[in-house]
């Protein structure tokens, strides 16, 4: 390896690499796993970096992964050079345009970062269901296995579509090789203008659409000859293969790197051979090498080229001995003879063998399936594979990887058959996200890897929650190119970051006898720790002989002014006893690193690093290990035994990281899962949780309104229900006349608190000696952990409050409505969940949710758990998430069915009327259900009607029965973000609110998508920085309520919890009970901001007050009374915008970094907000006199 | 008339300098500053503290979230390097130096001993003529005595007027024992001038919220008083130059702080209360004045009422409390 030119970098950087280098436009959408692509050229073009040619490409984002398509489409037919990077349901959404860019045989390379398309759920993980949807669409198809191949093959592939005209998808596993940070070797810019010759770069212009030449494209044609012209294209296609070959061997002469269309590694005389593509070829290439040394006679062909598939090529790669093929896909085709890599190797068998042109006798070919969403697949499984086929009978269409107790397709595999060489150091870190772990370990790899002769490899693996979310970083380091793209399963160094995570993760099942393990001691210091270990790591640490380490990491992360970030810490541990380095070496080159890391963030950032370090040194421990295990502490079960058994049975091995153990019997067949989940996680991640001082309280209920992970409760019972209270069991004397002698409790759920403390800054009431204390505060969990548990246990016991007594727009009688979405993943403070509680508070009992993708279906709908929940009766919300863009159009589609239900069924009660009763019948039509006690006496009235329906012995009576609960009436809502309801789903909400029909929209606007990384929507205000908005949003914010509110028939409603909960309310409650459709737009701080989290609410206030975010509601049924339908909420603009956004990094970063430009676009949006408000006061006086601001509370 | 002085050996057009504040954070300010007259310009000032907050944010807003969740492995773009450090700071001081005539005067607080230095050093390469310490210290800890407080103020002036070689003054609040000794402490650091004083941020209270708020007020003429005592005291008495701050609203209170001794006298509050344009009417008045009582050149008048130069030094002293009360006494107390 030339080390001149050696790089760090995961595959997304390796792929923009080159296609920045080689490209003038760059159209692009974020989505997951593809969406670092974007970012670096997004970043790049913004730095100013430019392209071979000396030009800084045109970086664009688009509403969709459609919209780009189409963008990049006519980039190329005006003769730019373009590209786009995406990854599953958004290449199917470019789809139509890919069969256009090929039929026009236009050169092009799409970056592809392999991900599952959703079927039964979604998967933001690695296979090829996707590359393999658009194999028909006329682009070639070429796979990289590994990073360097990335590099690489995205050049190959950029040089092949100049010359073949064909375009290309270059393509690599998602969220594997993608995200896989290893050792590379740069192509640098004279090997890339090497590979393309500028004379091709200029045909393709000559090519392009211009009116000095003006040519006619994209034409319609008939049947008389559009076959023919279809057929004209063959020559091109046919060329393709033989070209692709010849730029690898011109790429091969320039770096010594050489591909073949089909790469054939193993055994010379190999009688079995593996064909796949994609990074799974890396570990059956390891495997073989080791099956090679035992001496067994095996192959695999690597598969580079998948479209245009060369038979010739495929035939003459394999060796002449093979007799037995087994060729894995990274897909399922359902219903298919078997996956298209397959069915492709049988055919290029069959043709060669028919036509008498096979070399070697046909070979047994047998197909399976692997590593579907990203499922390990591992050397163990590749020797299952192969000794599948070393049997008479090899089963074919086989599964390897799981346990199909169902079909019976699975391969036995023995987990315990590891390769891994003894001079590869293997280490695994065990650590919070917010612990800054993974981030040092990427450094650590820089470190070595850059500074070294050693290869490195670094993979990360991340929970689905966004709070308190756990991370594994694997590791490996060693003399050759490290080529194991999959989990370390044994591992020599083990480092626990947190000392609970003793009690969550068996994670010493990992470590090799023999093994370091480093641990964070904390709370504990070295000396005293052993005693507190569980009896299971203290028997695992003697019987494996490990030698122990141990920091009193957090104290030192405090002490050296860290706060909770130990990554410095716990990197200096391993530096200091894994061995990789020489100890004094390594401490040199880690702090030479932290000043190259926040060097740019001031020298303070450094200083304290240094700090940390030099601490770490001083307190880190060798542990003595004691003969025997002492401890009488086991780990704790995953869920409580009184969890429901699909949750013990099913969840509860996947949240303890047993997932991959479930066979396939224990999945539901369609993708249908039980809510009411989240209650059994007890994730205990703060440290910090609310306590309430009864006394103090006043019962207002805004902690509870403000609590986004629905911790906080109120419920008013009758003193005798409090008989049997545990000790201390809070309560104080409900203080209202109306319902005097009635007890009010707050419960507190401490096991399931982020501890974010809005409650705390949401409380007014102050305690009279001592200001600072109120009557919630925020106390260490760990001295009230079991009473806190207990007095959780006892409230949810208690009766809920009828919620027939409840006025439900009142901030204090919300509270005592049962919220139906709980305990979430989402960020700590997150200003998104608020809303949906209160949504599933006001409606949940009858809700049907649509969810667009994005942070709300994460954590609303990321497994194992869920958040929405059921009521004592077992109602609650039904939920789905279809796709990002289509979100409205679904949820208009629950509304269609209710209404045909309800339409029918009362077609049908008409028609029966008699015979069910004329009162019922009349009643169960007539019923307005604008109240909870109508509502609740619909719902008798349909029970009425399923007991005479019972009775009834017709078809009738049973099609009835099965409609009539759509007598309730119910409520639709289609929830998402800014980046649908702004961006890519737009187009189908408009349409959707302009059908008419009774459904309700909650847009949480945070501006960004949060989801994805926080790259720009059109909601982004002018002058935030976010992703793809690098040097400040030039644009300002599109006013989505006011183009709705053009309609006239919608009601708009735009609010902010946090500056107006009583509006807030007063608009949900509005939206709903408004026969049409309903937009909220609400106004949800979020981590991407930039901002401290527990001042979310203050944020709000000032978004409000400084005139960015406006309060009004505009309800169409006033008009139908002769009345104004837009009411302005909140007061005029009384402080500048930038009182407000310099709160927020998003905006304060572009004036620490571009103070001038920063300068211009800040007066730019303070122009926005003034020419805003004065609009709305137009529109206000349009046909009334009332002045904007009238109504302000 | 000669307005003419001479500060820490710069020799000023106008002994009227505005003093650190927000006025000179935009070059253009500064500039409508000299040309209202201003003899030299003392910078705002550079907190070491907020540099550290500001950068301490910066890195930990940017970074939390990050690396914890797949789809979102952070949430900004990197915008390269970030003006957390004194950058900003130090480039408005070097375009000062560069476009005004008038001595542009630095002004640091400091927290740590590398900052001190550190931040001094880079003040003075940015072309600042001379440098103001702003040593804002408050003695919260019982434990900590008065005689380690002056130790600390000797040893950062000490340290500073050795790391530089342009003129530092020192700004000091007026809680010592004994002022008079301090001077002279802070006179053999090295130091060639002393402000007085600074003004504290004081706290208050918000009766609604019962919330303490901290913001600034702007001085009152009557605050001048106790910058006046000391001007005049140590007038003669010590070979620093001598600046007076605080309270000093129009020309003739500006008069009164030269005849006490000051080579300076430094405006604020009635800059931000009045416009910038209210300096030159400052000037004015001085003028007016002076060519009333026939003073040709502000040397002439300078310490022409300090304490050693009045009639009745008592005046400044003790003695002149118990006369105060006395007449005090005499005109409200009903016999």
């Amino acid at each position: 390896m030339d080390q001149s030119k050696i790089v760090i970098m995961d595959g997304n950087e390796a792929a923009a690499h080159i296609a920045h280098k080689t490209n003038e436009v760059c159209a692009i959408y974020p989505i997951t796993p593809s969406s670092n692509m974007g970012e670096w050229a997004d970043q790049w073009s913004a730095e100013g970096r430019t392209n071979i040619w000396g030009t800084v490409p045109i970086v664009i984002e688009m509403q969709s992964e459609g919209g780009a398509a189409g963008a990049v489409h006519g980039a190329l037919q005006t003769g730019a050079l373009a590209t786009t990077f995406t990854a599953s349901q958004g290449l199917l959404l470019m789809v139509p345009n890919m069969y256009k860019i090929a039929g026009e045989l236009t050169p092009t390379v799409f970056h592809v970062s392999a991900r599952t398309v959703a079927t039964h759920a979604l998967s933001i993980f690695g296979d090829h269901s996707d590359v393999m949807a658009v194999r028909q669409t006329g682009f070639a198809l070429l796979a990289s296995a590994s990073v360097q191949e990335v590099m690489d093959l995205a050049l190959i592939a950029q040089a092949a579509t100049l010359e073949s005209r064909v375009p290309f998808v270059h393509f690599f596993d998602g969220f594997r090789t993608s995200h896989e940070v290893q050792k590379i070797e740069l192509v640098d810019d004279d090997q890339i203008r090497a590979m393309i010759p500028d004379e091709l770069v200029i045909a393709h212009r000559r090519r392009a659409m211009n009116p000095d030449r003006p040519v006619l494209r994209g034409t319609a044609q008939n049947p008389d000859f559009f076959f023919q012209a279809r057929e004209r294209a063959n020559p091109f296609y046919a060329a393709c293969p033989g070209i692709v070959q010849s730029v690898m061997d011109r790429f091969a002469r320039l770096t010594g790197r050489s591909y073949h269309l089909f790469d054939y590694h193993g055994a010379p005389d190999a009688e079995r051979v593996i064909v796949l593509m994609g990074s799974g070829a890396e570990t059956v290439w390891s495997t073989v090498r080791a099956m090679n040394a035992a001496g067994e006679k095996v192959g695999v062909v690597r598969v580079r080229l998948f479209r245009p598939f060369s038979t010739d090529a495929f035939v003459a790669a394999l060796p002449r001995t093979v007799r037995a093929i087994a060729v894995l896909d990274r897909m399922k085709e359902p219903g298919a003879s078997g996956e298209p890599l397959y069915q492709d190797v049988v055919t290029a068998l069959g043709e060669h063998a028919m036509a008498g042109r096979l070399p070697y006798a046909l070979p047994r070919v047998i197909g399976g399936r692997y590593g579907l969403s990203g499922k390990e697949f591992t050397p163990a499984m590749v020797k299952a594979v192969f000794d599948e086929l070393a049997k008479p009978e090899p089963r074919n269409h086989f599964t390897v990887g799981i346990r199909d107790d169902i079909s019976g397709t699975s391969l036995e595999y023995d987990p315990t058959y590891i390769i891994e060489p003894d001079n590869v150091v293997r280490a695994m870190f065990f650590g919070l996200g917010a612990d800054g772990t993974v981030g040092a370990n990427k450094n650590s790899i820089k470190i070595i890897g850059e500074e070294t002769e050693m290869y490195a490899q670094g993979y990360f693996v991340y929970d689905s929650k966004k709070a308190g979310s756990r991370t594994v970083s694997h590791l490996r380091f060693g003399p050759d190119p490290i080529a194991s793209p999959y989990l370390i399963e044994s591992a020599n160094f083990v480092a626990c970051h947190q000392f609970v995570f003793l009690d969550q993760i068996d994670m010493l099942r990992y470590a090799k006898p023999g093994a370091v393990f480093l641990l964070n001691s904390s709370p504990w210091k070295p000396e005293e720790v052993w005693d507190h270990l569980p009896r299971k790591v203290q028997e695992d640490i003697i019987s494996k002989r490990l030698k122990f380490y141990a920091i009193d990491g957090s104290r030192v992360a405090i002490e050296a002014g860290m706060g909770g970030r130990v990554n410095t810490i716990m990197q200096t541990c391993f530096f200091a006893i894994s061995g990789v380095l020489p100890r004094e070496e390594a401490i040199e080159k880690i702090k030479a690193s932290i000043r190259k890391t926040y060097g740019r963030k001031g020298e303070e950032i450094v200083q304290k690093n240094f700090r940390a370090v030099d601490m770490t040194l001083d307190r880190l421990r060798e542990v003595p290990v004691p003969a025997a295990a002492t401890a009488t502490r086991d780990l704790p079960p995953p869920v409580s035994h009184e969890a429901p058994a699909f949750v013990r049975e099913v969840l509860a091995p996947i949240l303890s990281g047993r997932g991959d153990e479930l066979p396939v019997s224990a999945m539901p067949v369609d993708g249908t899962f039980p809510t009411a989940t989240a209650q059994w996680e007890k994730r205990n991640i703060s440290l910090f949780v609310p306590v309430w001082d009864a006394e103090l309280c006043i019962q207002c209920g805004n902690c509870s309104l403000v609590c986004p992970h629905a911790c906080i409760r109120a419920k008013r019972v009758p003193p005798e229900a409090l008989v049997g209270a545990p000790a201390g069991f809070p309560s104080a004397e409900w203080k209202d006349r109306e319902r005097p002698g009635l007890q009010y409790v707050l419960g507190i759920a401490i096991e399931d608190c982020t501890g974010c403390a809005l409650c705390v800054e949401a409380c007014p009431k102050k305690s009279k000696e001592q200001v600072g204390r109120k009557a919630i505060n925020m106390a260490e969990k760990e001295p009230i952990h079991a009473a806190g548990r207990a007095w959780w246990e006892f409230f949810l016991r208690l009766p809920d409050t009828d919620r027939r007594e409840l006025d439900l727009g009142s901030v204090r009688d919300l509270q005592f409505a049962r919220p139906l979405f709980e305990f979430s993943g989402a960020c700590t403070g997150c200003g998104e969940t608020p809303y949906v509680r209160i949504l599933s508070q006001l409606f949940g009992d009858r809700a049907l949710i649509a969810n667009a993708t994005g942070c709300s279906s994460i954590y609303g709908g990321n497994l194992p758990t869920t958040p929405w929940c059921v009521d004592a009766e077992g109602r609650g919300p039904t939920w789905s998430n279809s796709l990002f863009e289509d979100n409205a159009e679904f949820g208009l589609g629950f509304r269609l069915t209710i209404d045909k239900h309800r339409e029918f069924a009362m077609e049908m009660l008409q028609r029966r009327r008699d015979e069910i009763g004329p009162e019922l019948v009349d009643a169960l039509s007539s019923s307005p259900q604008s109240t909870e006690a109508e509502i609740a006496a619909q719902r008798a009235r349909i029970a009425e009607l399923m007991k005479i329906l019972a009775r009834m012995d017709d078809p009738e009576a049973r099609r009835l029965e099965a409609v009539a609960g759509h007598l309730v009436r119910r409520s639709v809502w289609m929830l998402g973000g800014d980046g649908w309801a702004y961006d890519i789903g737009y187009g189908g909400l408009d349409h959707v609110l302009a059908t008419g029909r009774n459904v309700n929209v909650l847009v949480m606007d945070t501006e960004v998508y949060s989801n994805t990384g926080g790259q720009a929507s059109k909601s982004t205000p002018r002058g935030a920085v976010a992703k793809f908005a690098a040097s400040g949003k030039p644009a300002g914010k599109k006013d989505l309520g006011m183009m709705a509110m053009c309609y006239g028939n919608i009601y708009v409603a735009r609010v902010a919890l946090g500056a107006n909960p009583r509006q807030t309310l007063q608009a949900f409650l509005e939206a709903e009970a408004y026969d049409g459709p309903s937009l909220i737009i609400a106004y949800c701080h979020c981590i991407a901001h930039g901002i401290n989290m527990q001042k979310g609410l203050d944020q709000q206030k000032l978004a409000v007050q400084s005139g960015h975010w406006p309060l009004y509601r505009y309800n169409p049924a006033l008009a139908a009374h002769g009345r104004n339908p837009l009411i302005i909420d909140s007061k005029p603009p009384a402080i500048p915008v930038r009182a407000y956004a310099y709160n927020e990094t998003r905006y304060k970063m572009l004036a620490m970094a571009r103070p001038d430009e920063a300068e211009r676009l800040m007066q730019l949006a303070q122009a926005d907000v003034d020419q805003r408000w004065k609009l709305y006061q137009r529109w206000m006086a349009a046909d009334e006199t009332q002045p904007a601001g009238a109504q302000a509370g | 008339m000669d307005l003419s002085t001479t500060y820490m050996g710069l020799k000023l057009r106008s002994p009227l300098v505005p003093s650190a504040s927000p006025l000179s954070q935009r070059l253009e300010d500064l500039q409508k500053l000299e040309e209202a007259g201003a003899g030299a310009v003392v910078m705002f000032s550079i907190f070491e503290e907020q540099i550290h907050h500001d950068a301490e944010a910066l890195d930990h807003l940017m970074s939390a979230g990050a690396e914890s969740f797949a789809e979102a492995l952070s949430y900004f773009p990197d915008l390269g390097a970030y003006q957390v450090g004194p950058e900003q700071y130090l480039d408005l001081v070097h375009r000062a130096s560069q476009r005004l005539s008038i001595p542009v005067i630095g002004s640091l607080n400091g927290m740590s001993p590398e900052g001190w230095i550190g931040y001094a050093k880079r003040i003075e390469e940015a072309g600042a003529r001379a440098l103001e310490l702003n040593v804002y210290y408050i003695a919260t800890d019982p434990g900590q005595d008065g005689a380690s407080v002056e130790r600390m103020y000797e040893d950062v002036v000490r340290a500073v007027c050795a790391a530089v070689s342009i003129p530092v003054a020192v700004k000091i609040g007026p809680f010592f024992s004994s002022i008079a000794h301090m001077a002279r402490r802070i006179e053999r650091a090295g130091a060639k001038g002393l402000v007085m004083f600074n003004r504290f941020y004081q706290p208050d209270f918000d009766l609604d919220e019962m919330e303490v708020r901290s913001d600034l007020h702007l001085s009152s003429p009557t605050e001048m008083r106790l910058p006046l005592r000391w001007i005049a005291i140590l007038h003669g008495r010590v070979g620093l130059s001598l600046a007076a701050t605080t309270g000093v609203h129009s020309g003739l209170d500006a008069v009164k702080m030269i005849l006490a001794g000051a080579d300076v006298v430094q405006v604020c509050s009635a800059l931000l209360r009045n416009g910038i344009g209210h300096l030159r009417t400052m000037q004015q008045e001085m003028e007016v004045w002076m060519a009333d009582k026939e003073y040709e050149s502000v040397a002439q008048m300078r310490g022409a009422m300090s304490q050693r130069a009045v009639a009745n030094p008592a005046a400044f002293e003790r003695a002149n409390y118990i006369r105060i009360l006395e007449e005090y006494k005499s005109r409200y107390t009903i016999a």
